[in-house]
């Protein structure tokens, strides 16, 4: 697998958008050509190069291409979005969208992201080894059709409004979340090692959400059903079965009424 | 006899009467303060026509508005901050080439407000902004925009006002205090009209006001909930439970069970339900999730009989500049069109995000008064900033704004078109003629637009 | 201005009977003139190509209050769905709601000059019309919604036709509107109290009248007046299974109705989207539904007072957005997805539903075909349209695809054979696989031009380039003798024209948009009738008492909803 190093040489003035960082982008060019990619300030276009040193040098193919991050880019926009497959390995905090709209591929976020990160994902692998902003793994403004599918797995915090809409897939989050987990969920897992707020699982229709630690404030449409034995994400429990949200619209399955799953750990 | 309809046209010309011959009588006057947008004003004229001298119908927020664009210190001529602090003033022409020199030198300049203006400002606004690439943002941002946001999360049943005064009989506002914020509201459509099937005006309706404090609305409430601040979406969400008949905790946000099945109760049983929410739910904790959760609970209601959510919207035309973004952009707020599409993202694409995130490099206020709504955080940066505030007053923003450009009061001394709450189209009436050599904002927004062109003509 | 010259197209003008002639055609002065009648003019090679007057549409949801709300609640339809505004061009965006700009920009690409916003709702007449005012190029009328109308209801309820007819000259005076749209009659008042009108014959409550007196009433009133225009309608039971009986219903109050107009129109009651109104069977499972269009087209066929458009579902993800109030409730349901609603006072009410038509379902693929065979099963062209009902069965920008479906057989066997999942059993519950009609491009200018301009009362402007007319000529690059070979030709021809003129005025040159349309006109009708104290009254009366804006505020007036009017004048008074 090829490797290219991109290492900031310079702070953008306003924001840089730069979704051409990203191994479908990359793929097939060399350095000089990578360099002259286009990047935003603004209504400005400016050059890649002109924001980072490249060295080393990208694959043929997506799949073949890793990208290194070397420094801060957290205030660079977009790093991954619509990346197919390849990676993406950042050492430092990013900014908003990381691996918006990802379908494949990897990317590993050694500092902490910003919002929106993971925004409507189909699949692919995006790990985070700090904190999350708020939207991880949410859907788009209006799209009923949020994260669908890969893992986003988060070794500290989250913000507010994981999982909003989410189908499918699975989001792990090592340390606590704000407000609004799963909110409108139709389907995949979201487990939390730490704390939540209130308002998991608000207007739920299907899928799982795992808390092992405290729920401040319960949502009222959740009803207690039984204990569980299970295995979650390598850690084995009893877990206290909630269904709902049973204000919400739910299918049926064999004359069997489908609700959300709530799993609080004992 | 023949008669052409258009021959009706006249009429509205020429709608104001004599009254002795000491005033002008306007009559269909439309006031340009809050979203209720009241058309049925009269306002008396003086002998020459020029002078407001009193304004009937209207509340005291409208009619100080009428009376306000009379006062004899107000700035008629744009002017510009010295080093030193203090204001010279300049003409509209170097107004206009500092304006158009601002937003072309920006790489992502917010154009902000937008409320308090006409549609056809609206419009050459827009344009004004694809050309400069900017970041266009109205009040909604800090007021309803969370409510945009659910409505395009779960859609939004809705209806027209008039539809509320001649049908509803259960009439619930959440987080809205009408009788201070929006004071004809009740009177004119919600409360006490006698409407085409609501013949007994009040007494055919059951009022369900929903806020932590005793407001004066919730005085009036035939069931006052009175909720744990910032627990609107449980409370919400316990009601869609209670609709379907099931099984609650003891309380929720503070209010007993029973007490939520009754207000299920109350409003299922009615003939055709209304949920009125503000301020109070779409800039609380959890914001576009209230409004989504409250829009379910009228979604809910219309198995069961008939039901329909109204925002109270705040600015008299902060709706209409969603409609013409809308149209012109596909979006109703926060729009970025600095890469030559429009992109929206609220949460990244808003103003006080953009600010807070120096995202933006120059700050063009019109039609509201960030200055006195933002977050001081935000205030600062567009001190910083280059800036231009166009609006008739004096406000906390034109203070800390490079450029301070007073045009005419849309809805007083120029017409044009307004959206009102319910997203009803009106076109504002001209009263008087604003001071001599005044531009309109429309207008000066035309002469930038065209001053831009002919710059990014030349480079 | 500029005299244009086009050279050596291949033309067709079914209202001169003109069938592929290579032919020159002439603009000057912003009409259509003989070409021996222009001398300087400029000369654009049509060579190979094919030439039409500029095209109709008789039926989109375009411009308007619920179109808004579809484009501002679906940002997920404009999401990597846009285009960087270049030259003259101005950005664009959006997929089955485009904004205004682009709307303008997709029909000038597909080569038309005019087009009618299928429902106004009348209190909300100004924002139809600021939409019309920033969408570019294209001429555009609107139809206020009269169906559910109070007025109307208490009207016919009392046979009252006189009063009806001077009501409606009232309101399009009012509203600036161009003639009379019927959407579910009856049953979006019904609505109002979350109920449905779901035959001819249930009664609107309180109201105590019919679906079938409001149509018949409005034809009625229609013809009295003389309008450019029939009563168009948008009939009951939308989308049911079964409903083609509720459709014949409707279809047969035209009996005994002739037209009464100076506009050359023969059809008394144009029914819109037919597609949604032909269903057979109970369900939309494979084992129940059934298409009816060949009864329907039966009946139809048997007619000489009835037009109607397709309605052609195009398979796409889109926006549903209609006056059918309940209809959209009712689909809400079915989908899940978010839904607005918004009834308006005393006159109609909306509702907006995304919807995906999923070629891999049974259902989708049955409207696809039903949709096609009106079309196929049509003897006279000129009373059938081709429209999507956009963006309801299907996107505008897809006009060009339904066109490739009706003009190759080829093409529709692909969809049974290779897209549609259920491609066997659509053949067995539609008449589609038993079609092997192919629109020609004559019959084509008669469905998407000439037919539509002679039913809107427009065919002394529009729709042929007789001379006199409007200077509207579309070219269209495909070859009639060689393009033959691949129906994909048709679709990307008919959405990439390579001339527009438009008004006398180049607007699309070798391809590219090179104007936004100085001319661009809004048509609505003043229809003159005789005076009506009762009227009148009754109008003041509803105003003070039930509308919550005053009767001086209605009237819809001013430059900046119409800087360039264009006014159709009907003397009713006789």
């Amino acid at each position: 697998m090829a490797k290219i190093t991109l290492t900031p040489t310079k702070t953008p003035t306003l924001r840089l958008e730069a979704e051409n960082i990203c191994p479908d982008s990359f793929a097939g060019k060399s350095n000089e050509e990578i360099a002259n990619l286009h990047v935003f300030v603004g209504k400005e276009s400016q050059a890649l190069g002109d924001y980072f040193e490249i060295a080393g040098e990208s694959g043929s193919t997506a799949a073949e291409t890793t990208i290194v991050i070397n420094g801060d880019v957290n205030r660079v926009k977009y790093i991954g979005m619509k990346m197919s497959a390849g990676e993406v390995i950042i050492n430092g905090d990013a900014d908003m969208y990381v691996g918006a709209w990802m379908s494949g591929g990897k990317i590993n976020a050694n500092g902490s992201v910003d919002a929106f990160s993971g925004l409507g994902m189909t699949g692919g692998e995006l790990i985070i080894k700090g904190d999350a902003g708020n939207y991880l793994g949410a859907a788009y403004r209006g799209d009923w059709r949020g994260m669908q599918g890969g893992t986003i797995r988060v070794s500290g915090n989250a913000g507010s409004d994981v999982g909003t809409f989410m189908r499918g897939g699975t989001i792990i989050i090592g340390g606590n979340v704000d407000v609004h987990v799963g909110t409108h969920m139709e389907g995949g897992t979201i487990i939390v090692k730490g704390d939540a707020k209130s308002r998991v699982g608000g207007q739920m229709v299907k899928g799982d959400i795992y808390v092992f630690g405290d729920i401040e404030v319960m949502m009222p449409g959740f009803q207690y059903r039984k204990d569980v034995d299970s295995e979650v994400d390598g850690t084995t429990g009893s877990f206290a079965l909630y269904e709902g949200d049973i204000g919400e619209r739910h299918g049926k399955s064999k004359g069997e009424t489908i609700y959300g799953k709530l799993y609080m750990k004992h | 006899m023949s008669r052409s309809w258009m021959r009706l046209r006249s009429l509205r010309r020429s709608a104001y009467r004599q009254v002795g011959n000491l005033a002008k009588i306007v009559t269909d006057v439309v006031c340009p303060f809050c979203g209720t947008l009241c058309d049925d004003l009269e306002v008396a004229l003086d002998d020459s026509g020029e002078k407001i001298l009193e304004v009937y119908n209207a509340c005291a927020i409208g009619a100080a508005k009428f009376l306000h664009s009379q006062a004899e210190d107000r700035l008629t001529r744009p002017q510009m901050k010295q080093e030193d602090g203090s204001w010279k003033e300049v003409t509209y022409d170097e107004a206009v080439e500092y304006t158009a020199q601002m937003l072309i030198d920006a790489k992502k300049p917010l154009m902000y407000g937008w409320s308090s203006t006409s549609c056809s400002a609206q419009s050459v606004g827009s344009e004004l902004g694809e050309v400069v690439g900017a970041c266009m943002d109205n009040t909604a941002t800090v007021c309803h925009g969370s409510s945009l946001i659910a409505v395009q999360d779960v859609g939004i049943p809705s209806a027209t006002l008039g539809e509320i005064a001649n049908r509803a009989d259960r009439v619930v506002f959440w987080g809205c205090n009408p009788a201070h914020a929006h004071p004809r509201h009740m009177s004119r459509y919600s409360i006490f009209p006698r409407g085409f099937f609501t013949g007994k005006g009040s007494k055919s309706r059951k009022m369900v006001v929903v806020d932590p404090r005793r407001t004066d609305t919730a005085k009036m409430a035939d069931i006052h909930l009175q909720l744990e601040q910032g627990h609107d979406y449980e409370l919400l969400s316990a009601i869609r439970v209670a609709i379907r008949g099931e099984k609650l905790p003891k309380t929720v946000a503070g209010i007993p069970a029973e007490t939520i099945y009754e207000v299920a109760e109350t409003l299922k049983s009615g003939r055709f339900a209304v949920i009125f929410f503000g301020m109070g739910v779409t800039q609380s904790l959890g914001k576009n999730h209230n409004i989504d959760i409250a829009i379910a609970v009228t979604r809910d209601l219309n198995d069961y009989t008939k039901a329909a959510i109204i925002p109270m919207r705040g600015h008299y035309n902060v709706t209409g500049s969603g409609q013409v973004w809308g149209w012109q952009f596909g979006f109703p707020f926060c729009l970025d069109l600095s890469r030559g599409f429009a992109r929206y993202n609220p949460g990244d694409s808003s103003s006080n995000d953009l600010l807070i995130r120096d995202e933006v490099d120059a700050a063009f206020v019109l039609g509201s008064d960030p200055g006195a709504h933002f977050p001081v955080g935000s205030v600062r940066k567009i001190a910083q900033m280059p800036s231009v505030c166009i609006d008739p007053h004096i406000t906390p923003t034109s203070a800390v704004s490079k450029l301070h450009v007073p045009v005419a009061f849309v809805g007083v001394e120029v017409g044009g078109c307004a959206y009102r709450m319910d997203n009803v189209p009106i076109e504002t009436r001209k009263v008087v003629e604003p001071p001599e050599g005044m531009l309109t904002d429309e207008e000066f927004l035309t002469m930038v637009l065209k001053r831009v062109k002919e710059m990014k003509g030349a480079a | 201005m500029t005299d244009y010259i086009i050279r050596n197209g291949f033309v067709y003008d079914p209202v001169l009977g003109i069938n592929g002639d290579i032919m020159d055609v002439a603009v000057r002065d912003g009409k259509i003139v003989d070409a021996g009648d222009v001398t300087k003019a400029t000369e654009i090679d049509a060579s190979g190509m094919t030439v039409m007057a500029a095209a109709v549409d008789i039926h989109a949801h375009v411009a308007g209050p619920k179109v808004n709300v579809g484009r501002n609640f679906r940002p997920e339809d404009k999401l990597f769905n846009c285009n960087v505004g270049s030259g003259v061009k101005r950005m664009e965006a959006g997929f089955s709601v485009p904004t205004t700009i682009r709307t303008g920009y997709l029909y000038a690409r597909m080569g038309f000059g005019f087009s009618m916003e299928a429902a106004m709702p009348p209190l909300y007449a100004r924002h139809t019309h600021e939409e019309i005012v920033d969408t570019p190029i294209i001429d555009q009328g609107a139809l206020p919604v009269f169906g559910n109308n109070w007025f109307v209801l208490e009207y016919i309820k009392e046979n009252e036709v006189e009063n009806t007819a001077a009501y409606i000259a009232w309101l399009l005076a009012q509203t600036k509107g161009y003639g009379v749209k019927c959407v579910n009659p009856g049953g979006t008042e019904s609505w109002g109290w979350g109920m449905n009108c779901e035959t001819v014959d249930d009664v609107v409550p309180y109201f105590d009248v019919t679906p079938r007196q409001i149509v018949d009433g409005l034809i009625a009133a229609n013809e009295m007046l003389g309008l450019p225009h029939c009563m168009h309608v948008h009939g009951n039971s939308l989308g049911e299974p079964g409903n083609y009986g509720v459709t014949l219903d409707t279809l047969k109050i035209a009996e005994g109705h002739k037209p009464n107009n100076e506009f050359g129109r023969e059809s008394v009651l144009h029914h819109t989207h037919l597609q949604f109104h032909c269903y057979g069977g109970e369900s939309y499972a494979s084992k129940s539904f059934e298409s009816k269009s060949k009864e329907v087209m039966d009946y139809v066929n048997s007619t000489d007072n009835i037009t109607f458009d397709l309605g052609v579902v195009t398979l796409d993800e889109t926006t549903t957005m209609t006056a059918d109030g309940p209809f959209e409730f009712h689909l809400s349901h079915m989908n899940s997805l978010k839904w607005a609603n918004t009834d308006v006072e005393l006159e109609t009410g909306s509702g907006i539903v995304p919807f995906i038509y999923n070629p891999k379902t049974f259902i989708a693929g049955a409207q696809w075909a039903v949709g096609l065979e009106l079309g196929l099963l049509v003897k006279d062209p000129m009373k059938a349209y081709v429209t999507t009902d956009a963006p309801n069965a299907g996107p505008l920008m897809r006009y060009p695809r339904v066109y490739k479906w009706l003009m190759s057989a080829k093409a529709r066997e692909d969809m049974l054979n290779n897209v549609l999942k259920y491609g066997d059993s659509i053949r067995a519950r539609c008449y589609i696989g038993e079609l092997d009609r192919e629109i020609s491009l004559y019959e084509l200018a008669m469905m998407t031009r000439a037919g539509p301009a002679k039913t809107l009362g427009l065919g002394h402007m529009f729709g042929s380039l007789k001379a006199g007319l409007e200077g509207d000529v579309a070219v269209y690059p495909y070859n009639p003798e060689s393009d033959t070979d691949d129906p994909e030709k048709i679709e990307y021809a008919f959405g990439n024209c390579a001339t527009l003129i438009k008004g006398g005025e180049l607007i699309i040159k070798e391809g590219e948009v090179v104007s936004n349309g100085r001319q661009k006109r809004t048509f609505w009708v003043n229809a003159k009738t005789n005076e009506n104290p009762v009227v009148e009254r009754d109008i003041s009366e509803k105003f003070k008492r039930y509308y919550t804006v005053t009767q001086n505020n209605y009237t819809v007036e001013g430059h900046h909803y119409m800087p360039n009017p264009y006014v159709i004048e009907v003397d009713a008074t006789k």
